[in-house]
């Protein structure tokens, strides 16, 4: 890697909470590997296109009703958005240079994952 | 590091030279460049994280509401942004399991599994997933 990121928390982020932030950052981009791009390809460009014929919407309903669905949607939500905090949080202060508003960066950062999740866990609870 | 022993007439205070950095350094080198749209691709995760749940709720709330989401989705700047979106997950999906024999030294019985053996799992894992997501989906 040619550039080196700094190592996370320098900034503001209190030391105990490192190793947690670190570990959802890295199960996150895990998962998101595995997972985002046969349903991003599915539901984003093949279904809209015509490619593929749409699920019936009752077939999608049982599926979402499994709990091992809603399971696996809750930890991707909120995996992926830790990850999504921990690079765009990287590219404000280090890719842009905004390093005098790190304290700032981070606290909109994780905190937009943390109510990303609360989103989440809503939407998921009341799709049950 | 600044400091300069008191009394000893003015203070003169010493500081490293730092060469400023441009806001768009990650814009002269291919690496550099591919280096930060690995990072950005995590806004396309977190827009995906979106589009989950706009599909999620449409699907909960009954068949009309999921079919004004799929009219939705085939809106022309809604299929151009997941295109984009597809694109920059997918750089960051083989930038990760490019990684992954890097930062992944795995043992067995006292062996180093070789990187490669590491790297196909990775893909044989991501194949794998994506069969069963479809299957599970499309079935």
């Amino acid at each position: 890697m040619t550039a080196k990121r700094a190592p996370a928390g320098k900034q503001s982020t209190p030391r105990s909470l490192e190793p947690a932030a670190w570990l959802l950052f890295s199960a996150g981009g895990m998962i998101a590997a595995l997972l985002i791009p046969v349903l991003l390809v599915l539901f984003g460009i093949a279904i809209p296109l015509g490619w593929l014929a749409a699920p019936d919407h009752s077939h999608l309903l049982s599926v979402l009703h499994h709990p091992v669905t809603l399971l696996v949607l809750f930890g991707l939500c909120v995996s992926a958005l830790f990850h999504w905090a921990h690079r765009f949080r990287s590219v404000l202060s280090h890719g842009l240079r905004l390093e005098r508003a790190g304290g700032v960066i981070a606290v909109l950062c994780y905190g937009g994952a943390v109510v990303g999740s609360v989103v989440a866990a809503y939407v998921l609870i009341s799709a049950w | 590091m600044d400091t300069a022993p008191a009394g000893a007439g003015p203070v003169y205070t010493a500081r490293a030279y730092r060469q400023p950095v441009s806001r768009f350094w990650w814009l002269r080198r291919r690496s550099y460049f591919l280096f930060m749209m690995r990072e950005l691709s995590s806004v396309f995760v977190a827009w995906f994280v979106v589009f989950l749940l706009m599909l999620v709720a449409a699907v909960s709330s009954g068949p009309v509401a999921y079919q004004e989401f799929l009219d939705w989705s085939a809106r022309p700047w809604v299929i151009a942004l997941d295109v984009i979106a597809s694109a920059f997950v997918l750089l960051h999906a083989v930038t990760w399991f490019n990684l992954a024999p890097k930062a992944m030294v795995v043992r067995l019985r006292g062996r180093r599994v070789p990187p490669r053996v590491v790297l196909a799992a990775h893909y044989g894992l991501w194949a794998a997933c994506s069969a069963v997501v479809a299957w599970v989906i499309l079935r």
